[in-house]
């Protein structure tokens, strides 16, 4: 029998629908991958074999009984460790929460259980999602599986790395600035951030709310929009949720996989599509245009003026909101509390709580954010990002009034050595360049593998419109079927 | 001419509730110079009559039903607890007992 292990979301969910195997085979096969490799990945903070078990047994039991079982039933999935998990440890990588098991579950992995996937655990990340290559987790770093000596991406280089190693189908992530999209950009495998409120953000732990956004992370683009549909749409708990259906992305997968983009107008960010890319990536992109116009798409080349201003913009907003946002960790209501000793005031017991808690890359940006947000500076900074934040959201809807999505590269560089850029951070902060436009407009964004550059996989990204995920789908299941698949070395 | 002093970045510390060490504060003194410097490129932009974005939807406020639905037990909101006592979460001393008295 070929191993359960290499086979797609929607293949395994056909198995399992046609009781060709159970979901407790396809769900120890993945236990068994996980343990054979995660010791050289690290793409888990914790493996809940027996959760996973369980809720396996379940889906075959349903099965059995005749209960109608959903289209990714029987499928494992792997957590970001920023989302609350009830009674499973949920860490968001920091000290501050390691021993931390939430008494409830984010409505993400509500939607995971009761769409019959299966919770294989968590998944590593940069501390408190702020990082682009997981080496700012407090439980060490993740390692890519095309070279164990390269970082995965960040801050969810565990999903995607999951995803990389076969050890998971399915991952979930998160992304602020590009967390989900840049993980998969040099890991080669699919990584969507979803519309800003097109994904329930309760109980996934708050780096910066105007821009934190979960979706789907998978190995094909079909994949990621059974998941995307299975977790997105309206959620009463979160005031930020848009109340509309979710956008038809698994019909727009499929058609895209057709492999026709006739009638599609795309746009190539002129800002980001010369300087700043190394050219192994530039050259992947250049070609993957090609592809895209060989398959009936129309190709322009679209100004965005103050895209170059999204990176310093975001730095300034996405460290404020960081800044109030973990107020929270006070060693009051949970995680750790240091310095307790009768002796110390409240407010020490906090000071020494949060630094013995957090680790530097947090620390930074408490302290930026708190310096952006304080009186007398807050004009020329805070204020000012917000200002450009509606320059380049106008950047986007008159980019829209000429082309159907824009494309560029979703990274300006390959998966680089562990250790490369943690001396200086915002050297680290560039690996953002090109995903965080989307965010602060609050557009969705999609990385599809496109490429290899020197043996290490390239990232195209596809940005649409507000509430147009569908577009990106087509796109990019279109490229895939022309490029696709790109398999690491065997581990 | 640096952005920020060594001594502005220890009174960052102290609003941000970090006892950070000396060590610590002369990297992220340094560091924190070198971001300050990158971002203060968003001055370039002529903006001054530009509406500000908080958030890329319109905000309204939501409200739902008055009615009872199950929450959290005692127990279940204090399972994360540092210290808990009387289904309290348990501080240290805010007031000097001279005061509280």
């Amino acid at each position: 029998m070929t191993d359960l292990t290499s086979f797609s979301a929607a293949e395994l969910a056909g198995l399992v629908a046609r009781g060709e195997s159970s979901a407790v085979e396809v769900t120890q096969a993945h236990l068994d991958r996980i343990s054979a490799v995660d010791d050289r990945v690290h793409a888990f903070l914790h493996v809940d074999t027996e959760g996973a078990l369980d809720a396996a047994r379940d889906v075959d039991s349903r099965r059995a009984a005749g209960e109608p079982l959903g289209p990714l039933a029987g499928v494992p999935v792997a957590v970001k460790d920023v989302l609350t998990t009830k009674g499973v440890p949920t860490t968001a990588g920091s000290k501050i929460l390691a021993d931390w098991r939430p008494p409830y579950d984010s409505t993400i992995v509500r939607r995971l259980r009761a769409a019959g996937t299966v919770m294989l655990g968590k998944t590593n990340m940069d501390e408190f999602a702020m990082g682009s290559s997981t080496e700012y987790s407090a439980f060490g770093p993740t390692h890519n599986p095309w070279d164990l000596s390269r970082i995965p991406g960040g801050s969810g280089g565990g999903s995607s790395a999951a995803l990389a190693a076969y050890e998971t189908p399915l991952s979930i992530g998160s992304d602020t600035g590009g967390s989900i999209r840049q993980p998969g950009a040099v890991t080669g495998t699919v990584g969507v951030k979803p519309t800003y409120g097109g994904t329930s953000r309760y109980g996934l732990v708050a780096f910066s709310s105007s821009l934190d956004t979960p979706g789907p992370c998978a190995r094909t683009v079909l994949d990621a929009a059974l998941l995307h549909e299975a977790i997105g749409g309206h959620d009463p708990l979160d005031s930020t949720s848009i109340p509309a259906p979710v956008p038809d992305v698994v019909a727009a997968a499929r058609l895209g996989a057709s492999g026709d983009l006739t009638g599609v107008r795309l746009g190539v960010v002129r800002e980001f599509a010369g300087e700043g890319a190394e050219p192994g990536v530039l050259a992947a992109f250049r070609a993957a245009v090609e592809t895209l116009t060989k398959l009936g798409a129309e190709v322009v080349e679209v100004s965005c003026p103050h895209f170059q201003y999204a990176l310093p913009a975001y730095y300034l907003i996405a460290p404020s909101e960081c800044s109030s946002n973990l107020a929270r960790f006070d060693g009051v209501r949970f995680g750790l509390r240091v310095g307790d000793d009768g002796t110390r005031s409240l407010e020490e017991v906090m000071s020494a709580t949060r630094e013995a808690g957090f680790g530097p890359e947090v620390k930074r940006r408490v302290m930026l954010g708190t310096y952006a947000l304080s009186s007398g500076y807050y004009d020329a900074y805070y204020g000012q990002a917000q200002k450009v934040r509606t320059l380049i959201s106008r950047d986007f809807t008159t980019a829209f009034d000429q082309v159907d999505a824009l494309i560029s590269p979703t990274t300006p560089f390959v998966a680089f050595p562990v250790g490369a850029r943690t001396a200086d951070p915002y050297q680290m902060y560039l690996a953002d360049l090109f995903t965080i436009p989307s965010n602060l407009y609050g557009g969705p964004g999609i990385s599809v593998p496109c490429g290899l550059a020197d043996g290490l996989p390239v990232g195209l990204q596809v940005m649409a419109p507000t509430m147009a995920d569908d577009r990106m789908y087509r796109v990019a299941a279109a490229l895939e079927s022309a490029v696709g698949p790109f398999t690491p070395p065997a581990l | 001419m640096a952005a920020i002093s060594r001594e502005e970045v220890a009174h960052l510390a102290r609003l941000s509730r970090l006892a950070v060490t000396e060590e610590e504060l002369a990297t992220l003194a340094g560091q924190l110079d070198v971001i300050l410097q990158a971002v203060a490129q968003v001055g370039e932009v002529t903006a001054a009559d530009i509406p500000p974005t908080s958030h890329s939807v319109p905000l309204t406020n939501v409200l739902r039903d008055d009615v009872v639905a199950s929450c959290l037990t005692p127990q279940e909101a204090l399972s994360g607890a540092p210290d808990a006592a009387e289904q309290r979460f348990r501080v240290p001393r805010i007031l000097d007992e001279d005061v509280a008295s």
